[in-house]
């Protein structure tokens, strides 16, 4: 996973709320069993059905900050959504509160996402359709989010924090505490399932 | 201070703990299937890694199975799609390779990888339960922790058969009371999903609790906790009782002998102490519950069938007036239309949240000596191969197929646009499945959740009905 630390970018505003899972990709992409190449698939339906859809306007090419309404990310828990935004260039979502199924996913796949309350979310969608060059910094380091004289903090567990900022493969950091998985497994209840291939 | 039943599972789990990180988990069943799972496999293969644990792993194939075959299958050959067919030879290989046991299309095993858990008696109280996909909530209803997990995750339990994870807060949801006739597990969970709306649930485990959840079969239980994450809870579990006891009792899985007089004594103390405190509450009284259906496009857009297309105009909150509107469009509906003089061209009886025998039952009993409408399409599609061999010994299928519906083999089928069971854009269905969202059941298609009864009436009605219509 590639380190996470401060990032500057133009923003999408997607004024829209409850943006599930299915439509940031819809199921037919998800026959495939690559890890990469889900690009044409982020919000496939929106994008040919919508041509006002705001990934469809040009003064928004080259943004990697997604600004979305609350509860982005709910129902499929398919991590090719946050693969989908990753592949089309998004290193970032902030929105006003996130599906926790979505969040975990994007937080382990180097997606960082960023939770802001409402206003300020509703801010910086004025701000950006006022200037699409609108330069957004997006800063782990110092958890805030910074653009046009605004700056305002945001919560991230020192955990994650850490582990984006240095960029660590969980299942390698599990791995360290292989001791502790086998000793637990010798106080598992007897009458626990198993199936044999 | 007491535990919640939510807190022992937990706690009962933890492998490490330490300050400021979250707590590595055990996990006791991972299924695994085939649309979340072939870039987990590469992972490990890229990293040297072998499965930690193969006999606490189980595959099957649902989302992409096609379920209009006759059996006995020649390999893959009735995967018409080639990117599906793709995919299932991809979990067969990976099965093979990694020495994980997988029950594929035609097995007598075979269905949705949350039917087929509780019928082998692998879900049982007390456990841990993950699986790549986000209705994994459904085996809560055995009293054990399950929840839905990224491809990422799959990786990290195929690897380690642990997942670190921050432990959420605990909410009970309340509902005593006698449900009045006609109204089933699945209108009692869309009531709550409306009340709450599709967040309400975000960063909980929670626990159904009252004497409706109580005088519940196992199968209503899995209705409800099946559509935990429609709601944005982390997990969803009803506590064990002798209901569930006697459902796991003989099963292939399920312990024997002594060893299920020691299990069942544990599993009677899988229950939230009185003197335990739960962090959220919700309360919903049974006698105020009617048969429910979705007119939106989010699972929270629902009303009693009794009522009409709402005013998006009515609701307070502005995201919530235009989210309406949106899914007025959507929907083709106008504010104001009686919900029962909406026609539907299909309707769908199956899928994990209600493709289980109970479901099958009451379909069948109100279709009945009775006729599909004209125009209507009908597809009942059991949750197994095993739920599909024990409605035909009940003689279920002639039921559904002499009323003019069609009777399938057992798979995901229509929940979700991934296999050939799709709506049209612009069809509109009576769904017993969790999700209305756009495209869900296919692009442009237009879905209303409903519970098996209203399915079977509406089919018959040709709009929107429960069975006191006819």
């Amino acid at each position: 996973m590639e380190k996470f630390t401060v990032h500057t970018g133009t923003a999408v505003p997607l004024r829209r709320s409850n943006v599930d899972t299915d439509q940031i990709i819809p199921a037919v992409y998800l026959k495939r069993v690559t890890r990469t190449g889900f690009e044409d698939g982020l919000f496939s339906a929106w994008r040919t059905n919508e041509p006002e859809f705001v990934l469809n306007q040009s003064r928004y090419d080259g943004a990697t900050i997604l600004v979305a309404g609350p509860d982005f990310g709910t129902g499929s828990s398919r991590e090719h959504a946050v693969w989908a935004l990753l592949d089309y260039g998004f290193k970032v979502v902030i929105s006003p509160r996130f599906a926790d199924i979505f969040r975990g996913n994007s937080l382990k796949a180097g997606l960082l996402t960023v939770q802001l309350p409402e206003k300020i979310v509703q801010r910086l969608w004025d701000d950006i359709d006022e200037s699409a060059q609108l330069q957004v910094t997006v800063d782990l380091q110092d958890r805030e989010v910074r653009w046009a004289g605004e700056v305002h903090s945001f919560e991230l567990d020192d955990y994650t924090r850490w582990r984006l900022l240095e960029g660590l493969d969980d299942i390698g950091l599990t791995l360290r505490n292989v001791d502790a998985v086998e000793q637990y497994e010798t106080t598992r209840k007897p009458w626990l399932p198993t199936v044999s291939a | 201070m007491g535990k919640t039943l939510a807190e022992k599972l937990w706690d009962s789990h933890v492998v490490r703990s330490a300050p400021g990180e979250p707590d590595l988990i055990y996990i006791d069943m991972h299924l695994v299937h085939e649309v979340t799972s072939p870039q987990a496999f590469d992972g490990l293969r890229l990293a040297g890694r072998p499965v930690h644990r193969p006999d606490l792993t189980l595959a099957t194939e649902d989302h992409n199975t096609p379920t209009d075959y006759t059996l006995p299958l020649i390999g893959t050959s009735s995967i018409k799609d080639e990117v599906s067919r793709t995919q299932i030879e991809t979990l067969r290989r990976n099965c093979a390779e990694f020495g994980v046991r997988i029950y594929p299309m035609g097995d007598a095993n075979q269905g949705i990888v949350h039917v087929i858990g509780p019928q082998l008696g692998i879900t049982q109280p007390g456990m841990t339960i993950v699986c790549g996909d986000s209705h994994t909530s459904t085996h809560g209803a055995f009293g054990a922790l399950a929840f839905g997990i990224g491809t990422s995750q799959v990786e990290h339990v195929l690897a380690t058969q642990t997942l670190p994870l921050d432990r959420p807060k605990t909410m009970a949801v309340t509902v005593d009371g006698e449900l009045p006739d006609g109204v089933t597990p699945k209108d009692v969970i869309l009531a709550v999903i409306a009340k709450t709306g599709t967040g309400g649930g975000q960063g909980y485990m929670v626990e159904y609790r009252g004497s409706v959840f109580e005088n519940m079969s196992m199968e209503g239980r899995m209705t409800v906790c099946n559509m935990s994450i429609e709601w944005g809870a982390r997990a969803g579990m009803i506590a064990p009782d002798e209901t569930t006891f006697a459902y796991l009792e003989g099963r292939d899985h399920a312990p024997q002998g002594e060893q299920w007089d020691a299990a069942v004594e544990y599993w009677k103390s899988l229950r939230t102490d009185d003197d335990a405190e739960f962090d959220a509450e919700v309360v919903l009284d049974a006698a105020e519950l009617s048969p429910f259906v979705t007119w939106g496009t989010n699972p929270g857009q629902g009303a009693p069938l009794s009522a009409s297309v709402p005013d998006p105009a009515a609701f307070e909150a502005e995201s919530d007036r235009v989210a309406a509107e949106k899914a007025l469009t959507y929907m083709g509906l106008s504010a104001g239309t009686p919900l029962k003089d909406v026609k539907v061209d299909t309707v769908f009886v199956g899928s994990c949240t209600n493709g289980r025998i109970e479901d099958l039952r009451a379909a069948a009993d109100v279709l009945k000596g009775r006729k599909v409408a004209d125009g209507v399409r009908l597809l009942v599609v059991p949750g197994s191969m095993k739920v599909r061999q024990q409605a035909e010994q009940e003689g279920l299928h002639e039921v559904f197929t002499a009323a003019g519906g069609e009777w399938r083999q057992a798979g995901c089928s229509m929940c979700l646009g991934m296999n050939p069971d799709q709506l049209t854009p612009g069809e509109r269905s009576a769904s017993t499945s969790n999700r209305n969202f756009e495209g869900r059941q296919g692009k442009g298609g237009r879905t209303h959740l409903v519970s098996p009864l209203v399915a079977a009436a509406t089919a018959v009605r040709g709009t929107l009905s429960s069975p006191a219509d006819l």
